[in-house]
């Protein structure tokens, strides 16, 4: 047998000559075995993650109809798909409210999420069992979490318009119903569920900062702000990116949640690309009209992720 | 600042004070869900703050519309994160050990999976499991609540393998014995934690999935509670004390885990994103 693994180093200890051909093939033998264990699990993500991104560029040059799924039939049809959806208001809208959505969920979560890291940061009696406490909302399901919140939002007998109501402030508020308060609604309900996580990987992150870094800066007779600003968030940086990826990963695609909380509505004021690619496709049966927004989705996701490697490069080296 | 003693102590006792105050705001939504739950006859009205009796009609209600999709959400559940768990254990010793070609690439490749918005991964698969017969089906279902948890076990487990000392595995090898029988008798019982970790994570994404089950079953075949739940709201508006009673009913895995494996959540969120 010829070698063909003579490009491991290894292979200068071994002797090459056919004299030997058992250790080559014993070694041949082994790296398949060892291929073995990786394989199910990139077979697995290949189908369910790079195998549905490149069928969702295909199917958003399809023409899908109600009728597709007794037919099979879905014809080829250029860039209509495309140029309908990009046409489209609703589109536009989807976008701005995606972008805003986004962005407000993530400046509430992270800023709450700091604010709470640094406070259970200090040891307190029952700081910890308090702090694992505020993890129960994240565990719920999201849905359930949305249409709790539902109740809570119901513009006549939800409890929270009841108890702005005895303060005078406003009891009548429609949270969920006008189209100019349901975004807003339903990214403070997002923020809420937010904070936890953002708590938990900051506070992971701050204790990670060496305590003398803290005595020096007391020694300098440092403020508690300065101490904040000249070591607590530049030693947390790495964390920070982390959070902040994340979440825009799990945030820009929102679904469970309008979905709970408005279907999308009042008159599509929380319709996001999300939703769209939801209710093109499974709603309208116009799977490929859904597929154009999901791109779009993936688009900006990896136009992010882009940003965010290139970023984690330049802080490595 | 020269605290003293007292005024210190007193200082910790008002920290205490603010956190629960803190606590109090965020955990009011699932009190008030418990709340409203136990007041099922409260539906146009506004619920009272505390319940005034203790009306369990409510859960019986739910139990009675729900229960049967509460039993589907374990079973897909378990299924899921039995597939997780036997995709992703190998997988993952095998990217903290052997030293492939190609390693960091795959692991690259799990961490750009988390990128991919599952609505989009729906829409593709959605035409396949009509292809395939797999639409409205636990396997189905299982399947894509797997692709949930696998990535993110990969990771967290690959993290602690690595830290497995090699002469470990170097002593089982010369023992004679071969890469599987390693695996299970030596890797496996010493990475106990990371799968425990792991395995309830998968266990909490396919139970909290809401998505895939919306997506994937066009039937009341296999229907879970979150699904269960939404349709629910659709259809019984006026019974919001059932529609609360289920949702509590949805939520007892996540509070039983955290008092019960509260370590194991806490070393997954901060294991699975920081490494």
């Amino acid at each position: 047998m010829t070698t063909s693994t003579v490009t491991a180093p290894a292979s200068a200890k071994t002797p090459r000559k056919a004299a030997a051909p058992d250790p080559d093939r014993a070694r041949r033998r082994r790296r398949l075995a060892q291929w073995g264990f990786v394989a199910p699990a990139v077979a697995f993500m290949l189908l369910f993650f790079g195998y549905p991104l490149v069928r969702n560029v295909v199917m958003s040059f399809q023409h899908y109809t109600p009728k597709t799924f007794f037919t099979g039939e879905a014809p080829f049809n250029g860039t209509d798909n495309w140029a309908s959806v990009f046409q489209d208001v609703l589109f536009g809208k989807a976008l701005w409210h995606t972008l805003v959505f986004t962005a407000g969920s993530l400046l509430g979560q992270f800023c709450a999420g700091l604010a709470l890291a640094v406070f259970f940061n200090r040891r307190f009696p029952l700081g910890g069992v308090l702090r694992s406490l505020i993890l129960l909302p994240w565990l719920v399901p999201m849905v359930v979490s949305g249409i709790v919140w539902r109740r809570i939002l119901d513009q006549d007998t939800g409890v929270l318009n009841t108890f702005l109501d005895t303060f005078g402030l406003g009891g009548n508020t429609p949270w969920l119903t006008s189209p100019d308060m349901a975004l807003l609604s339903v990214i403070l309900v997002n923020i809420w569920i937010g904070i936890p996580f953002n708590m938990v990987i900051l506070y992971g992150g701050l204790q990670e900062i060496p305590k003398e870094l803290y005595e020096a800066a007391s020694l300098d007779g440092a403020s508690a702000w300065r101490t904040f600003r000249s070591v607590t968030l530049p030693m947390l940086k790495p964390v920070i990116t982390v959070v902040l990826v994340l979440g825009f990963m799990s945030t820009v695609k929102i679904l469970d949640l309008i979905l709970a909380l408005t279907d999308g509505g009042p008159a599509d004021a929380t319709q996001t690309l999300g939703t769209l690619t939801y209710q093109n496709s499974f709603v309208e049966l116009d799977f490929g009209a859904g597929a154009v927004v999901g791109n779009v989705l993936i688009l900006i996701s990896a136009v992010f992720a882009v940003f965010y490697l290139r970023a984690n490069r330049t802080e490595g080296k | 600042m020269a605290a003293h003693a007292p005024t210190a102590s007193r200082r910790r006792w008002g920290s205490t004070v603010a956190g629960l105050l803190v606590l109090a705001v965020m955990l009011f939504p699932l009190y008030w869900m418990l709340n409203t739950a136990l007041q099922p006859d409260s539906d146009l009205l506004q619920v009272d703050p505390v319940p005034t009796g203790l009306d369990l009609s409510g859960f019986s209600k739910a139990l009675g519309d729900q229960g049967g999709h509460l039993l589907t959400s374990l079973v897909v559940s378990f299924g899921a994160v039995a597939i997780c768990l036997a995709v992703s254990a190998p997988a993952a010793y095998g990217l903290a050990r052997f030293g492939l070609r190609g390693s960091r690439t795959i692991v690259f490749g799990t961490l750009i999976t988390q990128m991919v918005p599952g609505i989009v991964i729906a829409n593709a698969l959605y035409n396949s499991y009509v292809d395939l017969g797999l639409v409205n089906s636990y396997l189905g279902l299982m399947l894509a609540d797997a692709s949930l948890g696998i990535p993110f076990s990969i990771v967290l487990m690959r993290s602690f393998m690595v830290s497995i000392p090699g002469e470990v595995v170097e002593a089982a090898e010369i023992d004679g014995a071969g890469p599987v029988r390693v695996f299970l008798r030596v890797v496996l019982p010493m990475s106990r934690n990371a799968l425990i970790t792991s395995g309830l994570f998968a266990f909490l994404f396919a139970w909290s999935d809401f998505m895939f089950a919306l997506t994937l079953n066009t039937t009341d075949d296999v229907k879970p509670v979150t699904l269960g739940i939404y349709q629910y709201i659709g259809a019984h508006v006026g019974d919001w004390g059932a529609v609360m009673a289920a949702s509590v009913l949805s939520a007892v895995p996540a509070a039983v885990l955290l008092v019960l494996a509260q370590k194991y959540i806490a070393a997954g969120i901060t294991g699975g994103s920081v490494k």
